[in-house]
């Protein structure tokens, strides 16, 4: 803190760090602030809906009139709250065993194990049903859809950050006589607790937020503020209810983060250990024994499904076959809207590719503005900033699309039909993801280091490329990661305006899905294969990608 | 580690060169119609839309304009947007307004009057809009499948009417869609407001809902999810089209000589949905704007229709193609409610619907 007491007002505010949070903050503006405040006048405002039967704030009588919307509201928060701790409870086991050993096939399965997040929520009911056979329980099948979506959100994030807490803290607390447990409790987790609750809240709020699961897998029976949004929105064109809903999912993500910021601002500092130095090999029996339980539980909570799919697609008539993927690349009937699989691969790879990039660089941008103000300029600011940054997590994606609609359709913004508008989209909600990843890693850097660096002649740019960046590399490949499924998983025809030459493969799944006849299921199934098979080996591709200066740590 | 990474970069960089290069051949056959063409029509749209890659073709030569085509979600969802859009609008032409939503359309005053050349053919029965602003282009009847196999291997007879779901032998046998998420779930319950009156259809689906219905939101999950005949579900009738027994003889590897699902379409059971379509207002060429909707009711488009959408063309001058003439059964007297009562009414059932049976 001292180092920073000496920094003029100018120079705080223009210093290199301040400055890069211009540019998540006109992404922002541009984004998202500027769409969804068009939709809204136009909602409230407009006299057009004042005129209709929902006119004049009729709608908030029609929310609290009936108790269905009351329940509405209970159940998403239930259900987020639920999944949330049901998710941590598989994780933090699974975490503790990824941060403490070295075994053969660890990067295999936690590979495997975040490839659920790019299936639409459709084919992953099929899965499931494959897998667990048929249930009548919409609720098991939501919560454990949950589970299988975000466990690798989780494993990740708080792997990441476990595997760099220094081993001589423990073991100094274990000369003082403290038992396993006590250095858990009073020492591990005050010290993964940054990690925890950023996980804990970015899964939160994707299930507070969450579509396609609840629409498909929860049938009717259950809906969540964001799917009935969507049918006052889509089906009864009720603008003014849709809005307030989402107003309602902003103003509670915001006070959410507020809370959150609050907690995490006290957390420990320490210096981050040098990679893999404290991996223990599975010598004892109890290692191996806990390794294997490991293994066996991941593979059946997230592998098996996928297995289910991969089988279906290759099983024709009770014969393995290759059937299904051959007609891949067979138009059936001349259709301008045949999707060619090689086609769709490399959209998907496009738009993924530029929504990582885009989440990457501003993401990080906001994360060193937010650590900036923390230190330098004004604790207040960054109660602001952090929350306000999760936002577009929370949003539900057809009002920001109807906003898109009225607001991007004059030049030099008309990007209503642009295929930029894709990548874009989905590096909106890729962002709090890179986010959430770095900045633990990135606040528990002590600042003595840098202040160090500085003392010594450093350039702002050269602690950045030779300090901080190498520190969080990790944290930034966990984002890359969360950033590059979110878009290959991206189905989003609500988002933007979908044109037949650009087709990405969930397109694909869901005009397959879109007509009768096995031929049609079983290439759903092909192409859902293909989407696994090219996540895996982006994901292998993105954590083998190391810049050179980060050896050497 | 090291070695995967280049291996996986390598299939990755393989992955794209294969895809360019599929490309590459596909833009040079392409190209020369696209560039020839510097006016530009576009007609907006919902997912389900198909057109096939000839009729395309046929349709630039003619109007010597290049096609677009944008795909805006659901059928709700594409018209909520045209309508956000109106004072810029996106497109030229709209189409997929079904008579469920078309006193939205109407009102919303969007699409300016038109006659096709060809809209003497129609039948007079599907012209719902006296100005023309919307004209019929196609339809589909919604009614229930069942799976042929399933009730021949549990020696039961099939359902022939809406009554019959209500019985006791087909308790848990049905799932059908939610009319406040799914189009064809709200054309099956107008069937059912038509069938039992406005007084008596909550009555019939709280009778269906003590039989043990299963509701889902959407056809995909439905049909995909829940059908004995598409899928590892229990229920071996569901509410889908009657074209969808063609579709699944069409999407089966030509093996299959008969429909694996049949339809019950008499007794009022079926409800017929009808798409149409129109000029936006605000269209910068209005002039191939009119050329457009003529090319929708023409021979070319119209029997282009069955195999890209599985519905029938509005048009009965154009030819069914075989697998449809084989396999479809046409709907004599589909149910019919009038479509301003539909308008004024749909909200107020689906609420009503939505309070009684969830």
């Amino acid at each position: 803190m001292d180092r920073y007491n000496t920094l003029t007002t100018f120079k705080k505010y223009f210093h290199p760090y301040a400055l890069v949070g211009i540019v998540p903050a006109i992404f922002f503006l541009i984004f998202y602030f500027y769409p969804l405040s068009g939709i809204f006048i136009k909602s409230f405002l407009s006299e057009e809906f004042a005129n209709n039967q929902h006119s004049n704030f009729g709608f908030l009588k029609q929310i609290f009139s009936s108790t269905r919307t009351l329940k509405i509201v209970w159940f998403t928060f239930w259900q987020a709250g639920v999944s949330t701790l049901l998710t941590l409870l598989c994780a933090l086991p699974c975490a503790f065993v990824f941060s403490h050993y070295a075994f053969k096939g660890k990067k295999l399965i936690k590979t495997l194990s975040s490839i659920p997040f790019v299936l639409p929520a459709i084919v992953v009911a099929t899965a499931f049903q494959a897998c667990f056979g048929e249930t009548d329980s919409p609720l098991i099948l939501i919560l454990l859809a949950h589970v299988f979506y975000n466990f690798s959100v989780m494993l990740r994030i708080i792997t990441g950050f476990w595997s760099s807490l220094q081993g001589s803290i423990k073991e100094a607390a274990m000369a003082l006589g403290a038992n396993p447990l006590q250095v858990f409790l009073h020492v591990t987790l005050p010290l993964l607790k940054p990690a925890i609750l950023a996980a804990s809240t970015l899964v939160f709020i994707f299930c507070f937020s969450s579509f396609g699961i609840i629409l498909i897998l929860g049938g009717p029976y259950y809906s969540t503020i964001e799917t009935e949004i969507y049918r006052q929105a889509a089906h009864i064109f009720n603008l003014p209810l849709a809005s307030f809903l989402s107003l309602i999912q902003i103003v509670f993500t915001f006070f959410l983060m507020w809370i959150y910021t609050l907690f995490t601002k006290k957390a420990a500092k320490f210096v981050p250990d040098a990679e893999k130095a404290n991996l223990k090999k599975p010598d004892r029996l109890l290692d191996k024994i806990v390794i294997t339980a490991t293994i066996i539980f991941i593979v059946s909570l997230c592998v098996l499904p996928l297995l289910a799919l991969v089988v279906k697609s290759l099983t024709y008539n009770g014969e393995v076959s290759l059937i299904f993927y051959w007609a891949l690349f067979e138009n059936q009937t001349d259709s301008i809207f045949y999707i060619p699989p090689f086609h769709a691969i490399k959209f998907s790879l496009f738009f993924a590719g530029a929504a990582l990039i885009i989440a990457l660089v501003t993401g990080l941008c906001a994360a060193l503005f937010i650590r900036f103000c923390d230190t330098n300029i004004d604790n207040k600011l960054t109660s602001f900033f952090d929350p306000i940054f999760m936002l577009p997590l929370s949003t539900s994606a057809v009002t920001l699309g109807f906003g898109i609609i009225i607001t991007l359709d004059k030049p030099p913004l008309n990007l209503r039909t642009s295929i930029f508008l894709i990548p874009i989209a989905h590096a909106l909600v890729g962002f709090p993801f890179v986010l959430r990843s770095i900045l633990p890693a990135l606040r528990s850097i002590p600042g003595n280091i840098s202040d160090a660096a500085s003392v010594l002649g450093a350039s702002p740019w050269k602690i950045f490329k030779n300090i901080d960046f190498p520190l969080i590399s990790k944290a930034l490949v966990a984002g890359a990661i969360f950033a590059f499924t979110i878009s290959l998983g991206e189905f989003g025809a609500t988002i933007f305006t979908a044109r037949p030459e650009t087709p990405t493969i969930p397109i694909a799944i869901y005009r397959f899905l879109g007509q009768p006849g096995a031929i049609n299921y079983g290439q759903a199934m092909a192409i859902s294969t293909i989407l696994m098979l090219v996540t895996a080996i982006g994901f292998v591709c993105i954590e083998n990608f190391r810049p050179d200066n980060s050896e050497g740590f | 580690m090291k070695a995967t990474f280049y291996l996986s970069l390598f299939c990755l960089i393989l992955l794209g060169f294969v895809a360019c290069s599929q490309e590459n051949i596909k833009s040079d056959t392409d190209q020369p119609e696209a560039e020839k063409a510097n006016l530009i029509i576009t007609i907006m749209t919902h997912d389900s839309f198909s057109i096939s890659k000839n009729v395309v073709a046929r349709f630039e030569e003619k109007l010597k304009a290049k096609l677009v085509i944008l795909k805006s979600g659901d059928a709700g969802e594409a018209l909520n947007k045209a309508i956000l859009s109106k004072n810029n609008p996106l497109a030229d032409v709209f189409y997929g307004v079904d008579n469920t939503f078309l006193s939205r359309a109407l009102k919303a005053d969007i699409f300016v009057p038109y006659a096709p050349v060809s809209l003497n053919e129609v039948d007079t029965s599907l012209l719902l809009d006296p100005e023309n602003r919307l004209v019929p282009v196609d339809f589909g009847d919604v009614c229930l499948n069942y799976d042929i196999k399933w009730f021949k291997d549990n020696n039961k007879k099939p359902p022939v009417m809406l009554e019959d779901l209500i019985k006791d032998e087909y308790k848990g046998l049905t799932v059908v869609e939610n009319p406040a998420t799914s189009s064809p779930g709200l054309a099956f319950l107008l069937a059912t407001i038509s069938r039992f009156g406005e007084n008596g259809y909550l009555d019939y689906w709280q009778k269906l809902k003590a039989n043990d219905v299963l509701i889902t939101n959407g056809w995909k999950e439905a049909y995909w999810g829940k059908f004995t005949a598409a899928s590892d579900g229990t229920r071996p009738i569901v509410v889908s089209y009657a074209s969808s027994p063609p579709a699944e003889v069409f999407y089966s590897e030509g093996k299959l000589d008969k429909a694996p699902t049949d339809i019950v379409i008499e007794n009022g059971s079926a409800f017929r949905q009808i798409e149409f379509a129109g000029i936006l207002k605000g269209t910068s060429n209005m002039d191939l704007a009119k050329k457009t909707m003529d090319f929708l009711l023409s021979k070319d488009f119209q029997e282009d229709i069955p195999l890209q959408m599985f519905v029938f063309p509005s048009n009965p001058n154009a030819q069914l193609p075989e697998v449809f003439k084989k396999f479809v059964k046409i709907t004599k007297e589909p149910a019919v409610l009038d479509p301003k009562l539909i308008d004024t009414k749909r909200d107020v059932w689906i609420s009503e619907w939505t309070d009684t049976i969830l």
